[in-house]
């Protein structure tokens, strides 16, 4: 079985952002790691290789420094990577989905594809539905348990209110992996110096016969969340406090 | 009048007060309701109130729309021709983000998912980027508008409108690819926590499940809904399904309080765009003290039952 997990480098979550002009950010001194969601779908694409035997191709669309990033998901068990190359963080989703749909068909299709519910630095949530259109193939996103069997993948997503749905899928097919899918391993130091010698290929989105400049989404301005100065603190007894506080939501704020 | 289509979200026969708000985000457009279940002369008087000219009910040739994804996304997909809408906004709750990306990409136009403002005559979306650290403004160059607005971040206006009554069949069948098996009720009393107007979370503090009982008594009391943070999670306090924050839910309710929450950057991702955040916390230096509205230095367990009471 051969599993393509979509893996995207994104800045760390505790960095700090720091805005350069009006839509760029300073992205030399920040940590750069694997988007936190695709590592579910790396853990789980591991753990089907194990079982049923296969390979793990991580596919990557990003700046050359993602090669750390796919290092990343070698060390925790994927056989090799595939970079397709971009000159910045941005990227439509529309050309990523194409990149990536590309750089698949030109390593041969795979049986099963991952991709994290969503990655943590544009937020877009989209990425797989247009893969999977463009595949033709079936889609599923926040995946938090799936079993693979003859053909087939039962995928169990959450589905708002606390209610969960069972969905049937044919292979191959796209799942969005979210937390819950399984606890991702953490990898040893053979296994890091193991992935320093896997094969990692490169190629440009150019050579994939994609034009960075045709996105339809273009990003205007990159600003800060304005933070709050820091709270207004209720002072007194509990009763004081509480007496206070709704008085505050009720009539300032009115929020009650 | 440019004319855009809003997938409209039902609960118990009633529309959802967070589909009103994606309503006024288009004000100033001819509003076009798109109502998918339930009966639309019943929903007529409150969508005519907040700005639909038209209120169409939708179904599909080829079977029940509510019944697969990829069945409504065909159908909508066939409603924005006919009505020859140059825009079509849903809520971002979870079936909202799922549906208009599967629409986004079997009409393969550009999406902007969870926007927190819009302006759809400008097709300009303002978003979270960075887990809530930056806002990003995209604009989006398509001869349709895609959008779903992140719940309660508009807050809905009336606008009173024509609301005329229709219906629409689409010609589509499912493409049958994705089938649900089953569908496992949650606890149906639940207010959905993305969606909820109000929440109340619980952080490690709240020291075991049961306890979480106190915030439930309070949340009863207000309409709100009950989260935890990730460390009451981890600690299996409480399921994943309330973990607000960058690896749980985005929330932005008009009031969210924290109790026994140390406000880490990574819970702030998922609330931070709240209107109005209060913390009680028993530590006076606690860090989320620095970054709300108001702020009670105390222990939950005295203070939340007392709030109950007196709310
Ligand atoms: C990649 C990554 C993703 C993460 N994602 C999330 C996420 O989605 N959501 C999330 O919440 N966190 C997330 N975290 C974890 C986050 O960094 C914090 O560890 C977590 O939010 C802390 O939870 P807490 O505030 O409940 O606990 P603590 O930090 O332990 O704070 C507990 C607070 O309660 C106060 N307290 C204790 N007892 C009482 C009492 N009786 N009365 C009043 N106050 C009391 C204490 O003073 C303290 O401030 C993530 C971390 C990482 C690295």
């Amino acid at each position: 079985m051969k599993i393509c997990v979509c893996v995207k480098h994104v800045p760390d979550t505790a960095a700090t952002i720091k805005i350069e002009g009006d839509a760029g950010f300073k992205d030399s001194e920040i940590k750069f790691v694997v988007n936190p969601y695709d590592e579910y779908g790396i853990e789980e694409a591991v753990k089907l290789v194990e079982k049923n035997g296969g390979e793990v191709v991580i596919v990557t669309v990003g700046k050359p420094e993602a090669d750390a990033t796919i290092r990343s998901g070698l060390a925790m068990g994927a056989e090799r990577g595939i970079l397709v190359t971009t000159d910045g963080q941005f990227l439509d989703a529309t050309l990523t989905a194409k990149a990536l749909k590309a750089a698949m068909e030109k390593d041969g299709l795979p049986d099963l594809i991952f991709t994290g519910k969503g990655s943590v630095d544009t937020e877009a949530f989209q990425t797989q539905y247009r893969l999977a259109g463009y595949l033709g193939l079936p889609v599923v996103n926040e995946v938090s348990k799936l079993t693979v069997d003859s053909g087939k993948a039962v995928a169990e997503l959450e589905v708002g209110g606390g209610d969960k749905q069972v969905i049937e899928m044919n292979l191959p097919c796209v799942i969005g992996a979210t937390k819950g899918l399984n606890e991702p391993r953490y990898p040893k130091f053979p296994d890091i110096m193991k992935a320093k010698k896997k094969k990692i290929d490169q190629m440009s989105l150019a050579d994939l016969g994609i034009d960075a400049a045709t996105g339809a989404v273009i990003l205007e301005k990159l600003e800060p969340v304005p933070e709050r100065s820091g709270a207004k603190m209720i002072e007194g007894s509990v009763e004081d406090q509480v007496t206070e506080l709704i008085r505050v939501l009720k009539e300032d704020e009115k929020v009650l | 009048m440019a004319r855009t289509g809003i997938l409209i979200e039902t609960e118990n026969g009633a529309v959802k007060d967070t589909s009103l708000g994606v309503m006024t985000a288009a004000k100033g457009q001819e509003i076009i309701a798109l109502v998918t279940d339930g009966d639309p002369a019943g929903l007529k008087d409150k969508l005519a109130e907040f700005g639909a000219a038209k209120i169409v009910k939708l179904a599909a040739s080829g079977g029940d729309i509510t019944a697969g994804p990829d069945l409504l996304a065909g159908a909508l997909a066939a409603a924005v021709k006919e009505y020859d809408l140059t825009a079509l906004l849903g809520t971002a709750s979870v079936a909202g983000k799922d549906l208009f990306a599967r629409l986004a990409a079997l009409m393969d136009l550009p999406l902007v998912s969870d926007c927190v403002a819009l302006d759809v005559e400008g097709k300009t979306a303002k978003k979270s980027h960075f887990s809530g650290k930056t806002f990003a403004t995209l604009k989006v160059d398509a001869a349709v508008l895609l959008a779903t607005v992140r719940p309660n971040a508009i807050e809905a206006e009336p606008a009173p409108a024509a609301g005329e009554t229709a219906e629409f069949t689409a010609d589509v069948a499912d493409p049958g690819k994705v089938v649900i098996k089953e569908v496992k009720k949650g606890d149906a009393d639940k207010i959905d926590l993305t969606e909820a107007p109000i929440i109340i979370t619980g952080g490690r503090a709240i020291k075991a499940a049961e306890n979480y009982k106190m915030l439930e008594a309070c949340a009863a009391k207000i309409g709100a809904a009950v989260g935890a943070s990730r460390a009451a999670v981890d600690a299996g306090y409480a399921p994943h399904s309330m973990q607000v924050g960058q690896t749980g839910k985005t929330v932005s309710p008009r009031l969210y309080i924290a109790c026994g929450v140390s406000g880490a950057v990574q819970h702030f991702a998922g609330m931070k765009t709240s209107k109005v955040i209060v913390a009680i916390n028993e530590d006076k230096d606690a860090p989320i003290f620095a970054k709300c509205d108001y702020g009670i230095v105390g222990d939950i367990f005295d203070v939340v039952p007392v709030l109950t009471e007196k709310l």
